[in-house]
């Protein structure tokens, strides 16, 4: 559950993204302050994510924006999980902003998806990472639990 | 309420110096030496690094909190002096370079913005750090903007509300367990804040766990630094043994507070056996000592497909549910064979029989071979676990002949001696085992058993007598038995662990399984000098 802090901030965001967002991100529904959905697409015509939109899911917790959110690409019949080396299929995202190393409290939510924007612009790879079968069949943990290892920052 | 841990640190507790004494002669009046503190055995132990040690023995030295603590002050105020930069600033700088004092000072003199650089510090100079009131500023984080906030920012300039910044290293410090690296909260931004700052900014409570886990990465970014294990001990160990030379010395050290504990792997004591073997050994046992136990007085094979069967009632005449084969439980012969002798198996020899015993038997050898060093290791073990209240009972028992044999305290002493002579000996013959089960044969394990078996001899005899009633011990003479007994039993551990620890550094010994690191070398001489 959100705290006070972390739903002051977050209400500040919310004006702020109601006010306008970037070109290619939408808000689909922030109801509270701990879960809220936003659709986004590339901007560019990278084959590999032409004509298409993805569903995010953030989740908040009370330390937020201490903390990261958890945020995940959900699967749903018009909004597929993007084809990415650092994107597993069950929509869990391997990036060290999202990790507590990576993250800084300076982050929002519109500069996750600005960043999870270009990580897909920018790639040009058709796969899933390895291990993609064995990973999206075994694991139990939240996303924030994995310990992933920021192997390759380029991709 | 003892655990066996603390029971182990207990058992040498207060100012038992048997163990590490250089001295090889443990003639009785070591046994007495009561009222020698610990620390200045232990100073004279690095002191007397030109004298003959014994060739189990390892200089190390013992740091108290405020040692620690003071010997980072002294590194920090020689920087702070030497490069004219601020303490918390010296203090950042040591730590990047893993206290590597004389690495740190010549790279800064190279090129001292890059090391700043690298280093999470800025070249800016600035006042002491302070919060501020800044008119028109917005907090970046929790988008506050009201008048009057007060907000506080590092060298680089990133600039936050102090709520923020509280929460910020809150989740470092408390969730973390960050202290030496926390960096600004911008994104990108490596600049590392200080002790100063960081005092201005927290709680108090606050301030202590960070200092606290300061302390902590002083000795655990040094290799020749390690804490003390025990419970609730605050020590550190310093010792200069390197990982690579551990297949050829096994590195015990002696905490102030008398738990004994190799350097190498932090386990317990385990001379004469190399952590590698001990590794080894207790992944082995961890593995499946219980299950062929078991197996072992429980079942037996199917001659004919090796099928570990268990027989859980019924007569003698087995049929392998798997290959179907049919034969004699008792005999391991073909049930065909038996005749018309069913269901008592009474003949004497035939050749079926025999060898199919014959391949259980190879089979079993090797399983054999393990139990037997397991069962002896797991005895002493045991033992020792039942020598512990033995040992809680004695110092009762030394009340108790006091007052019945008029003894003074001084004249009772005797049966601690000998309570934490049968602990540690016990502690090494545990270990002897795991060491032999890995030993391939030569000429020198003869050598090695001999040994053990004297030390286990004199052991067992020592923790007889020790179990006297109190009345018998009041006799002058079980008194002297037991001392004689005691210092016999140190003597004899002392000859087996300097015998094997010498082999072991002059690398005479052959294993029957390869270290899983490294050895130091064809000639091991960094072992020891």
């Amino acid at each position: 559950m959100a705290g006070t802090f972390a739903t002051k901030r977050l209400g500040k965001e919310l004006a702020k993204i109601h006010e306008s967002l970037p070109p290619g991100i939408e808000l689909v529904s922030a109801d509270n302050f701990e879960e809220w959905f936003l659709d986004i697409r590339v901007l560019d015509s990278n084959p590999l994510y032409l004509n298409q939109i993805y569903r995010l899911k953030f989740k908040f917790s009370a330390q937020y924006p201490i903390e990261p959110p958890e945020v995940v690409f959900v699967k749903l019949a018009d909004r597929p999980i993007p084809i990415h080396p650092h994107i597993y299929s069950n929509g869990i995202i391997c990036l060290d902003l999202l990790g507590q190393q990576g993250w800084s409290p300076v982050q929002n939510v519109q500069s996750i998806c600005m960043s999870l924007q270009s990580m897909l612009t920018g790639n040009s790879k058709n796969e899933r990472p390895a291990g993609d079968e064995d990973f999206v069949r075994g694991n139990r943990l939240r996303p924030k639990d994995i310990n992933f290892y920021y192997h390759d920052n380029d991709v | 309420m003892d655990t066996d841990d603390d029971f182990m640190s207990n058992v040498s507790s207060e100012e038992d110096m048997l163990p590490d004494d250089s001295d090889n002669d443990m003639s009785g009046d070591d046994d007495f030496d009561f009222d020698d503190e610990p620390d200045p055995d232990i100073d004279i132990q690095k002191d007397i690094g030109q004298q003959k040690r014994a060739a189990y023995d390892v200089p190390f030295t013992v740091h108290q909190p405020q040692d620690i603590q003071r010997q980072q002050d002294d590194l920090i105020n020689e920087v702070n002096m030497i490069l004219n930069i601020s303490k918390e600033e010296a203090a950042i700088l040591l730590r990047h370079f893993r206290w590597n004092k004389e690495r740190l000072i010549e790279d800064y003199m190279d090129r001292p913005s890059q090391v700043l650089d690298a280093a999470g510090l800025s070249e800016k100079i600035s006042g002491p750090p302070k919060l501020q009131v800044i008119p028109g500023f917005c907090c970046d984080i929790c988008c506050e903007e009201e008048d009057g906030l007060e907000s506080f920012a590092l060298k680089c300039g990133h600039r936050y509300c102090v709520d923020c910044y509280r929460h910020y290293l809150a989740q470092k410090i408390r969730e973390e367990g960050e202290a030496a690296r926390i960096q600004c909260p911008s994104d990108g931004c490596n600049i590392i804040i200080d002790a100063k700052s960081l005092d201005l900014l927290v709680t108090a409570e606050l301030t202590e766990r960070y200092h606290k886990l300061l302390n902590r990465t002083f000795v655990e970014d040094k290799d020749t630094l390690k804490w003390c294990p025990a419970p609730d001990c605050q020590n550190a160990v310093e010792c200069n043994i390197k990982k690579k030379d551990l297949n050829r010395i096994v590195p015990t050290v002696s905490c102030l507070c008398s738990h004994r504990f190799c350097f190498g792997c932090i386990l317990n004591d385990h001379q004469p056996a190399p952590c590698d073997l001990v590794k080894k050994w207790l992944k082995k046992c961890a593995d499946d000592s219980e299950t062929a136990n078991w197996i072992s007085a429980n079942t037996k094979e199917c001659p004919k497909c090796g099928s570990t069967i268990e027989k859980n009632g019924g007569c003698n005449h087995m049929t392998c549910r798997k290959c179907k084969h049919e034969f004699c439980w008792m005999c391991m012969g073909l049930w065909s064979e038996h005749g018309t002798s069913w269901y008592s198996c009474n003949r004497f020899e035939e050749k079926s029989g025999t060898e199919a015993r014959d391949a259980q038997a190879k089979s079993r050898v090797s399983l054999e071979r393990y139990l037997h060093y397991y069962n002896r290791y797991a005895n002493h073990e045991q033992s020792a676990r039942l020598d512990k209240d033995l040992f809680h009972k004695t110092e009762k028992k030394m009340v108790q002949l006091q007052k019945e044999s008029g003894m003074s305290w001084i004249e009772v002493q005797y049966l601690s001696s000998a309570s934490k002579a049968l602990q540690t000996c016990r502690q090494t013959l545990m270990w002897t085992y795991a060491f032999a089960f890995y030993l391939a044969r030569n000429n020198l394990t003869e050598i090695f058993e001999d040994n053990q078996k004297d030390l286990e001899l004199a052991v067992e005899s020592l923790s007889e007598m020790f179990e006297k009633p109190v009345q018998d011990l009041a006799d002058q003479k079980l008194k002297v038995d037991i001392m004689d007994k005691t210092s016999y039993c140190n003597k004899r551990r002392i000859i087996l662990l300097d015998d094997t620890a010498q082999n072991l550094a002059d690398g005479k010994w052959t294993f029957n399984v390869e270290f899983s690191t490294p050895s130091a070398g064809p000639s091991g001489s960094g072992a020891r000098k």
